[in-house]
């Protein structure tokens, strides 16, 4: 852990354990949508990872003088909350979803339709372009419209992907703090990032190439 | 001239893409990669779409913390400090 964020820590500790309101609004605040993507992971439905979530901040405040700052205080928070999701999807007799994040390559999955490409035993060109990508419109990249395309795409990716890539690209934390947050080796956070940017470039291929 | 090496196509390029831009790759791979895209415009605006994408991602709004729950939560706050 870098210095800064074991001081960093250490201030928000000391914060909390002396009831330090405004502390607590503003973890709750900065966590919450990271919260409730992983908790999504484990729960199906919003109303229950909201749950999820509020739980995990009760066992913060109540294990915060135990806390020992072993890890950071940001993955103990994701520790606790990951426990408690489990706990719930265990009781809602949910299957856990161990190998969306232990083996989220045993399902292959292709970037890019494979029509796009010429097929591998093609004398000339294996596997190259048959409709090449072409520049996005610039005037339409910046509509607010487009945002909105995104944040579907996002919305409609499996679990695991879309608790990635809200962390990574939403909420902009290094690999390291999602990997962490997860419990995610660098790789199979790696094949998960992967998946979910493509499908959401594909989305906005599709818009974007659509004739208004 | 033949090559002798395997080039690499632009549908494997389109698969190792995130390692590549996540600085993941071995150097002789992203050294091909590099040269793949010095020669293929399709690739290119690939790469491009996908630097984009992230850029929008960026922007996206967060899941928003409702009134009703941070309601909840501060209840729950002085609760804890009280009890």
């Amino acid at each position: 852990m870098e210095h800064a964020a074991l001081v960093d820590d250490a201030r928000l500790v000391e914060a909390l354990r002396a009831g330090d309101e405004r502390v607590f609004e503003q973890l709750t605040r900065e966590y919450h949508a990271a919260l409730l993507r992983v908790a999504q992971i484990y729960v199906t439905s919003r109303a229950v990872a909201e749950e999820v979530v509020q739980e995990t901040w009760l066992g913060v405040l109540n294990g915060i003088d135990r806390f020992e700052a072993r890890s950071s205080l940001k993955t103990w928070i994701f520790r606790i909350l990951t426990n408690i999701a489990k706990t719930r999807a265990q009781r809602e007799g949910r299957t856990l979803p161990f190998s969306a994040l232990e083996r989220p390559d045993a399902v292959p999955e292709a970037a890019v339709e494979p029509e796009r490409f010429l097929p591998p035993d093609h004398e000339r060109w294996p596997g190259h372009w048959t409709s090449t990508p072409q520049p996005w419109p610039e005037d339409r990249v910046l509509a607010g419209e487009t945002r909105r395309i995104v944040e579907q795409a996002i919305e409609v990716l499996p679990p695991a992907q879309r608790a990635v890539i809200s962390l990574r690209d939403v909420e902009g934390w290094s690999s390291g703090e999602t990997c962490n947050a997860l419990g995610l080796t660098e790789t199979n956070h790696r094949v998960l990032l992967h998946r979910a940017r493509s499908k959401v470039r594909r989305a906005l291929e599709d818009y974007l190439s659509e004739d208004l | 001239m033949t090559n002798e090496i395997e080039q690499l196509s632009c549908q494997e390029l389109v698969e190792v893409v995130t390692n590549y831009l996540e600085g993941a790759l071995p150097d002789a791979d992203r050294l091909e990669l590099e040269r793949h895209l010095e020669t293929c415009d399709g690739c290119r605006q690939y790469v491009e779409q996908l630097r984009t994408t992230i850029v929008l991602t960026g922007e996206a709004r967060p899941l928003d913390l409702t009134s009703e729950a941070e309601d909840a939560l501060l209840a729950a706050f002085r609760d804890w400090k009280s009890g």
